[in-house]
């Protein structure tokens, strides 16, 4: 048999890598490793494919970037006219000689800025699916801490990114920044001029911020993607529940050819509409705000959307916090907002997986994910915190709500005040009740069938409506749950009377497990089912016409001209 | 029926009663089966499939050559429009070349290629106990040949070490990255005694009769754009100057004589957090910071009435001088703009 010349030469190119790196071993390993498929495993990729085009458009940018303090004035002859003879810094003028005389310039700054913007969108949204299915249960702790470390990451890329170019506007997020770090108390005056190599705003933080954000956060994050990557593999990925999947194997599609396709085909796509947006979306056109100077800022001023929390909770602080204690100032105000705060916020967040294991007092593995509804405690602390979450971002922009609504700026800041307190409670209430109800649904739906929206009436002269049963797949998805139960503790003393050692600890893991669990919904048991069946017979008639002849039949959709 | 002892065991298994015989909870029924795709049965769909993704191909082709095109065919040509064609005409072909050949990859993928669901099997991730016992051993032998379990002198000499190699790295860096430190800078301002004041950013100086009733100035000391470290200076220097009604400030108050016939000079750094206080209402004679709303009563010394800052902002004492300009009659008296730890001592 002769093989092909194209054969032969991919042979020969197989032989030459197997035989220098073993590569045949690798493509056994991976070539036809199973994923499974769902939309929402998509978010973490779009996060992945806007880092990708961030560097692609970010190396472009660097090549016509100066990243220098140095005051120079603007050329007569260039464009824009608005900023002709204007001085400004050499970064603020060649991130204008970069948009309007290099072609394919302001398209890569427009793709890089949508591209940050949705990288943080895809990280945050990765996020919360990742927490609302529990996929961050053991084995995966660990990789939701990396995964909270490029989300942290990712907000001082965006941050040190778009004052790069040295505009008004983003020297006044970084004259905020100062302000912030100079109310650290002790060290807070020494720490901004660390930051700042003196006096704010100095000749230093373009430079300084330049190399954090070209070498060492992508870096960084370049690192962490790489272990994030990694120990999706070696976790292999999570899947939803469903007939066919358990703790023990995953189910999909193999890698070559179709997730090779897909998921290749899709970092096309998320380049594609991130150029497209590029294109026709004009984001942080810098000469209309202009070059930094201390003393003009616009109003509406806001950061990107991410830092929008900050801003919030630093709006909407009472500034009476502030005190001063043997002569020296604490501004509170500041502290909380911009300091505890989030940290409280985020701190939750990052620790949440190890919380919930004390909870749950679980040490087995978890591949298959968690449905929302069946995990309500969960669902409704994840609810809970993205409402403080939005109402901070939306507090951030109190001045445009009062603007755009013709509101006063103070009824709607001592609402959030307010709401700052009694939001998370509500939401947190509202979705626990949301979710048992949903999983009371689901117990009907397994006992009872699905409404059938036919409706017969028997041979008494009772009108029933026919529920269709589920089959053994539809059912399994419903019912391959655990509720777990709060955790039950030995006695504080033994048989004779004696204290044991480590009750306490034990009592409090037991009172957490209680917070957590203490309401929950059962799956349906087969048992249960069984009697559903003997008791509610004509609840459960299969089509509607096996056991009982309809005297009369109204289908919802499609009536025949029956009147009664 | 005993319930307590189904956490032990994973999801996706049915647990079997002791002794009823039935089922405590319903089994996992496997995989559904496979429903074929139209493309799976019927070669015409097929073809389609494959006529689509062709297509796709094929605009993802011409868009990225359409794109080359209008690279070199649109100059910049000293026009907005031209930046914004050339903008548009790189960026649409960019990205419909990207999107077309993403959208064209996934098509195939989802029509043409197998979508029979195949299985791999998980393993823990825990090693086996062999696999343990090995590697403790292991680690017992390594450490055993270091000798460090019986040479306490080393450990400690190592960890000492250890710990302070990177000073020499540290040190240099940290102490350099503030400059001179010297943060008594930030108690100071470039405003002396007889200093002009001057409009921001023309650096005209400020005649008091030309300053009327409600108008609101930036302000600058005169002639600081010609000085060294002008924008540190004027981060600290820039002033709010407003002309209210005499009447309405009051007389006994501290420090009535910083103003002059109802012209308050001000810092414009806000208590906050640094942002400058931008906005002026002058039916209430309220400054505003347009970053976190801090609201500043200006004839109330300028205290706060609303937002997150505490502290009114520092007042600059002004009087006018021989000429009839406006002057301030020395620096502030108070560190300006936001709060740190050591700002009254």
């Amino acid at each position: 048999m002769s093989t092909s010349t194209p054969a032969r030469a991919a042979g020969a190119t197989a032989d030459f890598l197997d035989t220098r790196i073993g590569a045949s071993k690798l493509v056994k390993e991976f070539a036809r490793k199973i994923f499974p498929d769902h939309w929402s495993f998509l978010l973490g990729e779009i996060a992945l494919y806007s880092f990708i085009v961030l560097l692609l458009s970010g190396t472009f940018l660097t090549m016509f970037f100066v990243p220098s303090m140095a005051e120079i004035h603007y050329p007569e002859d260039a464009l824009p006219v608005t900023m002709q003879g204007v001085q400004m810094s050499e970064a603020f003028a060649s991130t204008l000689k970069l948009s309007f005389a290099v072609k394919g310039g302001l398209l890569m700054r427009q793709i890089h800025h949508w591209a940050a913007l949705m990288f943080m969108a895809a990280i945050v949204t990765h996020m919360l699916r990742i927490f609302f299915t529990g996929a961050f249960r053991k084995p995966r702790e660990l990789n939701w801490i990396v995964g909270f470390l490029l989300m942290v990451l990712g907000l001082v890329a965006g941050f040190t990114g778009y004052s790069l170019p040295d505009d008004v506007l983003s020297g006044n997020g970084l004259r905020i920044t100062d302000g912030i770090t100079k109310g650290v108390p002790i060290i807070g005056s020494y720490a901004s001029f660390l930051i700042f190599g003196g006096e704010f705003p100095g000749v230093d933080i373009i430079p300084r911020m330049f190399t954090a954000h070209i070498l060492v956060v992508p870096g960084l994050i370049l690192a962490l993607v790489a272990v994030h990557l990694m120990l999706v593999v070696v976790h292999k990925h999570t899947q939803y529940p469903g007939p066919g999947r358990t703790n023990k194997n995953v189910v999909g599609f193999p890698l070559f050819p179709v997730y090779m396709a897909k998921a290749g085909g899709f970092f096309f796509i998320v380049f594609g509409v991130l150029a497209l947006m590029g294109a026709t979306m004009s984001i942080n056109a810098v000469w209309n705000y202009g070059p930094y100077d201390p003393s003009p800022v616009s109003a509406g001023a806001q950061p990107d959307w991410y830092m929008l929390f900050l801003e919030g909770s630093l709006r909407m602080m009472p500034g009476q916090a502030e005190f001063v204690v043997g002569g020296f100032t604490v501004p509170l105000n500041v502290i909380i907002p911009a300091m505890i705060v989030p940290g409280i916020l985020l701190g939750a967040l990052a620790l949440y997986p190890f919380i919930e294991a004390i909870a749950t007092g679980d040490k087995r593995e978890h591949h298959v994910l968690d449905r929302p509804r069946n995990v309500p405690f969960r669902t409704a602390f994840g609810v809970a915190v993205l409402a403080e979450l939005i109402m901070l971002a939306l507090a951030g922009s109190n001045d445009l709500i009062a603007t755009h609504f013709s509101l006063s700026i103070n009824d709607i800041t001592n609402t959030f005040r307010v709401l700052f307190f009694v939001l998370p409670v509500v939401t947190f209430w509202i979705t626990k009740r949301i979710c048992l109800g949903l999983q009371r649904r689901d117990r009907e739906i397994v006992l009872h069938g699905r409404e059938t929206g036919t409706i017969i009436r028997m041979a008494t002269g009772e009108y029933v409506e026919v529920h269709k049963p589920l089959d053994d797949f539809e059912r399994w998805t419903l019912v391959g749950y655990e509720a777990p139960r709060p955790r039950e503790i030995e006695p504080a003393e033994d048989s004779r009377g004696v204290r044991r050692k480590g009750y306490r600890l034990d009592s409090f893991k037991a009172a957490l497990s209680r917070v957590f669990y203490e309401d929950r919904i059962e799956p349906v048991t087969p048992a249960e089912l069984a009697a559903a069946h003997s008791h509610g017979e004509h609840d459960m008639l299969p089509g509607g016409t096996d056991n009982v002849e309809p005297t009369a039949l109204a289908g919802s959709g499609q009536d025949t001209g029956h009147t009664s | 029926m005993s319930s307590k002892q189904t956490p032990a065991q994973g999801a996706g298994v049915g647990v079997r009663g002791r002794d009823s015989g039935t089922l405590e909870r319903f089994e996992n029924p496997g995989l559904h089966p496979h429903k074929p795709r139209q493309a799976d049965i019927n070669a015409s769909a097929a073809k389609r499939a494959e006529r689509q993704a062709v297509t796709l191909f094929a605009i993802s082709a011409l868009a990225s050559v359409g794109a080359v095109v209008g690279y070199f065919m649109i100059p910049l040509d000293q026009t907005v429009a031209s930046v914004r064609l050339s903008n548009l005409t790189l960026g649409v072909g960019l990205g419909l070349g990207m999107l077309g050949f993403g959208l064209a990859a996934v098509h195939w993928a989802k029509t043409l290629m197998s979508d029979v669901e195949r299985i791999d099997e998980r393993h823990d991730q825990r090693g086996s106990d062999e696999t343990r016992a090995e590697a403790v051993q292991l680690l017992k032998d390594g450490a055993a040949d270091s000798g460090i379990a019986r040479r306490p002198l080393l450990k400690g000499a190592v960890v000492g070490a250890l710990a302070l190699a990177p000073l020499p790295f540290i040190v240099p860096l940290v102490g350099n990255l503030g400059g001179d430190w010297d943060v008594s800078k930030l108690r100071h301002t470039a405003w002396r005694k007889g200093r002009r004041l001057a409009i921001d950013p023309t650096d005209t100086p400020i005649r008091a009769a030309d300053v009327t009733v409600g108008s609101i100035f930036s302000v600058m000391p005169e002639g600081l754009s010609e000085e060294e470290h002008y924008l540190e200076e004027k981060a600290k220097a820039v002033v709010v100057l407003v002309r209210v009604d005499p009447r309405e400030l009051d007389e006994n108050a501290e420090h009535a004589d910083w103003a002059y016939d109802g012209i308050l000079a001000f810092s414009k750094i806000c208590t906050h957090v640094g942002c400058p206080v931008a906005l002026y209402e002058q039916q209430t004679h309220h400054l505003l910071c347009p970053c976190h709303q801090s609201t500043f009563d200006v004839t109330d010394g300028a205290k706060v009435v609303f937002g997150p800052a505490k502290r009114p902002l520092p007042q600059l004492p002004i009087a006018v001088d021989d000429e009839g300009y406006l002057v301030a009659q020395g620096d502030f008296d108070e560190p300006v703009g936001p709060s740190f730890w050591e700002r009254l001592k």
